[in-house]
């Protein structure tokens, strides 16, 4: 069983959604990366996505797009990734990365996949790869040991659902909108009927992400899948603070618990 | 393709053509247009669209380059876009109001200029010009915005957007889109926005919005990149229309197809002018649009070198440049494998050129293809040599190209003097300059109130050319 399926199985026998947090790697600052990850662990998050800061991510939202581009300012290199990811790890938490295609071919799929998981991470979220190109990413990650994560989208077709998923390990990562990261006010109508289709053809979890950003919405989500993503969120919070960032966390983690009013 | 000395009915070749005719002369594919021949014989754009034997395969790859590098939310509409061509290319109806509107509209075709002052000047080949400066909204971009606006109708998409970065390719969208009733949408960097001020107000004056894009190097990629936010947001109202033989299939194929009529043509207009085929065909290379619209009717004209001039900026040695092909490596940009600027760890490297049309850090997969089997070769050209040609054009033969164009000018006068007076070279002239009066004037000197200090230089057509090369 690799360490997500785990992790799951421990949320889905407490009969709660996981909570996942996320923010580039090197953001705020390059020195103070792992501590900010290892703060959300520490208030509530039961996975991290350490992302990948990249020169054109078509994925992103403004908030994204400004914290990538002070992490790279900030000299955040790719190799700078394996020590954050081992100094989360190092404190027994849960980390998968999240990385935009290109910098993984330049750094050699496998190289990539076998220095992850050196460092104790557990998979990786590619926004715009789809199974249709990843032979060579299925390879790597599965000589090492990596749970290749994909998305699926309100506009994918059940073929496409069926194809995706049998490539898929870990979770399913559900994009809830059509659109780039960014947070919303209201919960998309369109996550519940995707994650239901996702279900007639998949036992995974499903993550489902973009757009969250209280604790009210992480309730609606987690009535209906098995982890709640958040992104740009976290960067704003902790774009004002740490203090910020863990209050976040804690309001999100009891919201993937049920226990927040439904409103906020 | 056949040489086109071959009538689509008749299947006649002429006698003068025989001999051009290549071996393994495939029957004509013809269009499935309804129209009668033109009574000069020159070909058509639905001749184009009839698919060629060096199409890609179904997931997109010209040999290793191409595919689909894209998120999967974008999966379904580039998959609407694919199935739409599919069906555009063989159907009558689209292809008559595609030949019709290139023709009434457009102004299509475009003479060949025979380049008589510079080939005495150079002294090297002869000196042939395509001339798609001549095109309504001044470059070859309209060919292939005017296919890909009546594929938007034909969806019912009601939205267009476009990335542009000379501001050519948003021209041509904001002109077919007022022609043709859709809501036009053009993102730039804020950078071409600056440079290219003159298109911007063309743009808005079609009634586009235009949007300047700050993020990253605020230049066409940046732009690239807006444009596929907008549509993975806006996907079934919205047609992205895609400005360059880039971007994940179907886009490399379909901009190709809507841009081969140049070199159908330019190789039928060269035949019936000189009685032969070129020594080569020069163009400059962006994305790639122009150069492959110019290349592709002669890939299987074995003697025809086919020489695609990447903007060199500063020069290659300077890192301030963007020649993808000639200084770059694969990987994977704007939903293709092929090549690119990137450095150790695969962040995008911003490329630099004078030229906006060219500054842009990646390059069509067709292109990628034709290089690493040698069948294209590619060359770098500075900023200076690129300014000293358009001057050189434009006082030799009256005719002052885009700066993009004057990059495959400066490349093609170098290549004329290697190849010599037995030589014949056609230059694609993807555009003309008046959208860069401004940098010429700066370049140049031009707004004292001395004559300017253009000298007719003999440095484009001597040595100092092939520094870069
Ligand atoms: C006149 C002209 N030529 C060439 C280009 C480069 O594009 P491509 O390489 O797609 O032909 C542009 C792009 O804006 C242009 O405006």
């Amino acid at each position: 069983m690799s360490g997500l399926s785990e992790l799951f199985a421990a949320t889905r026998a407490q009969n709660r959604a996981a909570l996942i947090g996320y923010l580039p790697a090197g953001y705020p600052t390059l020195a103070g990366s792992a501590d900010m990850f290892n703060a959300l662990i520490d208030s509530g998050c039961d996975l991290v996505e350490v992302g990948v800061p990249y020169s054109d991510p078509v994925m992103d939202g403004p908030v994204i797009q400004a914290a990538a581009e002070t992490a790279r300012a900030g000299g955040f290199r790719l190799t700078d990734l394996f020590g954050i990811v081992e100094k989360i790890s190092a404190k027994g938490g849960k980390a998968v990365l999240m990385s935009y295609y290109n910098p993984i071919m330049a750094y050699g799929a496998d190289a990539f996949a076998r220095d992850l998981a050196a460092a104790g991470g557990l998979g990786v979220i590619t926004p715009d790869l789809i199974v249709d190109e990843a032979g060579d990413w299925l390879a790597a990650t599965e000589a090492h040991g990596i749970d290749p994560i994909f998305l699926v989208a309100p506009s994918s077709p059940t073929e496409r659902i069926s194809r995706t998923v049998e490539h898929t390990r870990g979770f399913l990562y559900a994009a809830s909108t059509m659109g780039v990261t960014g947070a919303r006010d209201q919960v998309s109508s369109l996550a519940p009927d995707l994650v239901a289709r996702c279900r007639e053809l998949t036992d995974l979890p499903i993550g489902v992400g973009l757009g969250v950003r209280t604790g009210a919405q992480a309730a609606e989500i987690a009535a209906f899948a098995d982890g709640v993503i958040v992104g740009s969120a976290f960067v704003s919070a902790v774009t004002e603070g740490e203090k910020q960032a863990r209050a976040l966390a804690e309001e999100l983690a009891a919201g993937v618990r049920g226990t927040v009013p439904a409103i906020s | 393709m056949p040489a086109r000395g071959v009538s689509a009915t008749s299947g006649q070749v002429s006698p003068r053509l025989e001999q051009f005719q290549t071996k393994d002369v495939k029957p004509s594919m013809t269009s499935n247009a309804t129209r009668p021949p033109r009574a000069d014989g020159l070909p058509r754009p639905s001749d184009g669209l009839t698919g060629t034997p060096h199409d890609p395969t179904d997931g997109g790859y010209f040999g290793d380059f191409g595919g689909r590098w894209l998120p999967e939310a974008l999966v379904g509409v580039v998959d609407e876009v694919a199935e739409a061509f599919a069906k555009a290319r063989h159907d009558p109806e689209f292809l008559d109001e595609l030949d019709r509107l290139a023709e009434t509209y457009g102004g299509r075709p475009s003479p060949v200029t025979d380049a008589e002052r510079l080939t005495a000047l150079v002294g090297g080949a002869r000196i042939l010009l395509k001339r798609e400066d001549l095109n309504h909204t001044g470059s070859h971009k309209i060919n292939n915005v005017l296919g890909q606006a009546l594929l938007t109708k034909r969806m019912g998409k009601t939205r267009v957007i476009a990335e542009t970065g000379a501001g050519q390719h948003g021209v041509a969208t904001a002109t077919a889109c007022a022609l043709l009733g859709l809501e036009c949408v053009i993102y730039m960097g804020r950078v071409d926005t600056e440079r290219q001020a003159l298109n911007v107000a063309r743009m808005r004056l079609l009634g586009a919005t235009v949007v300047a894009v700050d993020s990253g190097s605020a230049t066409l990629k940046d732009a690239i990149n807006e444009a596929f936010r907008d549509w993975v947001t806006n996907a079934s109202t919205t047609y992205y229309l895609f400005g360059t033989a880039a971007g994940p299939h179907p886009f490399p194929m379909m901009v190709r197809d809507f841009q081969r009529i140049i070199g159908l043509e330019a190789r039928q207009q060269v035949l019936d002018l000189t009685g032969r085929l070129p020594s080569a065909v020069v163009a400059c290379v962006g994305g790639g649009s122009n150069a492959i619209g110019a290349f592709h009717a002669f890939l299987d004209d074995a003697d025809v070198r086919l020489v695609g001039m990447e903007a060199g900026g500063d020069g290659i040695a300077t890192g301030r440049h963007a020649s993808t092909i000639s200084a770059g490596s694969v990987g994977v940009l704007h939903g293709a494998r092929s090549f690119m600027m990137q450095d150790e760890d695969g962040q995008v490297i911003e490329s630099h050129s004078i030229s906006a049309g060219l500054d842009y850090p990646g390059v069509g997969p067709e292109h990628s293809h034709l290089a690493a089997i040698g069948r294209a070769e590619f060359r770098s050209i500075t900023d200076t040599e690129a300014m000293d040609a358009l001057a050189l054009l434009s006082r030799t033969e009256g005719i002052i190209p885009a700066i993009e164009s004057a990059h495959a000018v400066a490349g093609a006068v170098v290549l004329a003097k290697e190849i010599g007076p037995e030589g014949i070279v056609l230059i694609n002239v993807s555009g003309r300059g008046d959208k860069d009066m401004e940098t010429a004037m700066e370049w140049f000197q031009l707004n004292g109130d001395g004559p300017g200090t253009v000298t007719t230089s003999t440095s484009a057509t001597g040595n100092t050319t092939s520094k870069e090369s």
